[in-house]
């Protein structure tokens, strides 16, 4: 074969000085340094910050979990939900965490295919809070049906018969959420998991102690970097890439039916799926803003977390946020356009009823926010930036809650009006939510490798053949 | 280590840049060995083409993955709503493939992640724990930054010193004696 000949036309094909692009890595980092960089995180003992921070997780999940064992034994009763609002903190924690999710998938497979080759410094950390989040938000809707083993027995989730031989109703979405959110979950994990073997090969190879070696060693299923294996590798990565995002897309589309399929004004809608899904992406942008940048700095990762990923992630911030703005705005519109004296009702008391504070709140949050990014100072200040975050993390909750109960809280006839205030179960079990998610995402900083290391070094001048850094010799 | 009783599993040789590997790769290809591997920290782009390895056939355990989940959703819906205990909800039909589409569609995807992530395993062998390549030190690097490429005893062309010349004349390579148990 004519080797020599393919390597002068890729040699001839190199672009003018203008059009290189800079470095996804800076400082011209070599490939040791990457692997001593990522692995020296997990591998060294941790910073003095994360046994509090980690102290203080636990305390939260394990908050959680007891205020769970109470409404088990007592009965939702312990939640504030009651008629007419018969979802409200729970149902609206839920579309909050899996909204959170989407964000990772989105990174990991959408970015992917789209070719974006500064998603591999940011992909593992964000898969993983996808993880987390998908476990936090399962906790709620599974909770909320209150004698759960009802729910988790089979004929009421579970494709099974009941005690009358009844078998679950597939009709109703909410049975497709139930498929739709574990099979978002699962693939997740297979997702991540199937992008950390190699890298789990690499803390094998570096470990010293035995038990880190043994469990290293048997989560990396003997992986040996063999081309034969990379090439069934790679293959299976984009096809588990492009699984993932129809999957993504359905996933939120299903969790917006759970509403646009009722017949209650405020829900009953077909912009849902889509304005779902950007609120979902931009919501999980905001997560993964919120937890990378104290982690890059806080692990001196600012090399392979560069500010450019910041600048980038917070233009997705603003093009989402901007369908979110929009969104809010064509609901108002079709209210009034579509001639429903209850939808417009419900639209006027969302914001000027007795929930105004939480609309408002929402639309500071998710509208006015995302707008400071169109200049470029402010995208690459990271402490503006993760003050921003914490914002869009605030608006979305509210949005979801605006969603839920403005909407039940009045429908059509007055006489089933009320007023939904949670109780303190239904607040410390969404902040020990938060608990659980952080004490997963602290463990995964203890044990893992939070950047992928073969994929940020895949992407370096020094892994091209035909590159000089690579390599490369000049004259062929 | 060398032992007169241990099988010679091949010849490991060492490389310091993606680009010496490339070349290198080409050189056993064009000699035409079988029976041998690169072993590199990050998959190399245009490797396979170099290796001259065929397109991987992952993507038949995806679709069988896939076509079997899409069916078992659209079967496992109407046999529980319409065959075994038709119940009427809504005045709804006992069974279109319109409302059973979402889950056969999100069991698709999961068949087919589970098939595409079994289908790799299985297609590389995954998990092998014992490796003649893992008793060598210098081996470790192939996770970091060094790149390998091995050349099996067992290929026909294999020849203990002729390989070995090949490799540290034609390819520059350090070159090392791998042996099994």
């Amino acid at each position: 074969m004519a080797s020599s000949g393919k390597s002068a036309a890729v040699k001839a094909s190199e672009p003018p000085a203008e059009l290189v692009r800079e470095s996804l890595v800076l400082n011209n980092r070599s490939l040791g340094w990457i692997t001593n960089a990522i692995a020296g995180v997990c591998e060294k003992p941790m910073p003095i910050w994360w046994w509090p921070a980690f102290i203080v997780s636990v305390g939260g999940m394990l908050t959680m979990f007891s205020l769970i064992a109470y409404l088990v034994s007592t009965g939702v009763g312990v939640w504030g939900l009651n008629h007419p609002a018969a979802w409200a903190w729970d149902i609206t924690n839920f579309v909050f965490w899996i909204g959170i999710g989407h964000a990772g998938t989105l990174i990991s497979a959408v970015l992917f295919l789209l070719r974006q080759k500064w998603r591999t410094s940011v992909n593992r950390a964000a898969e993983a809070m996808t993880i987390f989040a998908v476990a936090c938000a399962g906790i709620f809707p599974v909770f909320h049906t209150g004698r759960v083993w009802f729910a988790l027995l089979p004929g009421y989730l579970l494709p099974a018969p009941n005690a009358n031989a009844i078998w679950p109703q597939f009709r109703s979405p909410l049975l497709w959420d139930v498929f739709a959110v574990s099979t978002y979950g699962t693939v997740s994990l297979l997702f991540w998991y199937v992008g950390l073997i190699p890298d789990l090969a690499t803390l094998r190879d570096r470990s010293k102690g035995v038990m880190r070696r043994f469990f290293y060693g048997l989560f990396s299923l003997g992986w040996t970097g063999s081309n034969r294996h990379w090439s069934n590798y790679e293959k299976a990565y984009l096809l588990l890439a492009g699984l993932s995002t129809p999957l993504v897309l359905s996933v939120h589309s299903i969790v917006s039916f759970d509403f646009a399929v009722s017949v209650v004004p405020g829900w009953h809608t077909t912009i849902f799926p889509p304005y779902f899904v950007a609120g979902a992406i931009f919501s999980g942008f905001g997560m993964v803003l919120t937890l990378l940048i104290p982690l890059r700095s806080l692990f001196k990762l600012e090399d392979i977390v560069t500010l450019r990923h910041v600048d980038l992630m917070c233009k997705v911030l603003l093009a989402t946020g901007s369908i979110v703005g929009y969104a809010y705005g064509m609901e108002f519109f079709i209210a009034w356009y579509g001639g429903s004296p209850y939808e417009l009702y419900a639209f006027k008391n969302r914001a000027f009823g007795p929930y105004w504070w939480s609309y408002w709140a929402m639309i500071s949050c998710n509208v006015i926010s995302p707008h400071f990014f169109w200049f470029k100072k402010l995208r690459t200040s990271v402490v503006f930036v993760w003050i921003v975050s914490i914002f869009v993390n605030i608006g979305m909750w509210f949005e979801r809650f605006v969603i839920i109960v403005t909407s039940l809280h009045r429908d059509y006839l007055p006489s089933s009006w009320g007023y939904f205030t949670p109780s303190w179960v239904d607040i410390m079990t969404f902040v020990g939510s938060f608990g659980l998610f952080m004490t997963l995402f602290l463990l995964f900083i203890r044990f893992l490798p939070v950047i992928a290391i073969s994929e940020v070094k895949g992407v370096t001048p020094q892994a091209d053949p035909h590159h000089p850094l690579g390599g490369a010799k000049g004259h062929h | 280590m060398n032992s007169n009783r241990s099988k010679p599993h091949g010849l490991l040789a060492e490389f310091h840049t993606a680009a010496d590997i490339f070349e290198a790769a080409m050189r056993c290809r064009d000699a035409g060995f079988t029976k041998w591997d690169v072993y590199t920290p990050f998959p190399i782009h245009g490797m396979d083409e170099a290796m001259g390895l065929r397109k991987s056939p992952v993507g038949w355990f995806t679709f069988c993955g896939g076509f079997t989940g899409f069916f078992t959703g659209m079967t496992m819906i109407w046999y529980m709503n319409k065959f075994d205990y038709p119940l009427v909800v809504g005045g709804k039909p006992l069974f279109t493939p319109l409302y059973a589409f979402p889950v056969s569609y999100e069991m698709t995807i999961l068949l087919s992640a589970f098939g595409t992530l079994f289908g790799m395993f299985f297609l590389n062998q995954l998990p092998k724990f014992y490796n003649p390549l893992f008793k060598n030190e210098r081996f470790k690097k192939s996770t970091d930054d060094r790149f390998f490429l091995c050349i099996e005893a067992t290929d026909p062309k294999f020849g203990t010193d002729v390989t070995r010349t090949f490799l540290t004349e034609k390819c520059h390579a350090a070159v090392v004696e791998l042996v099994e148990d």
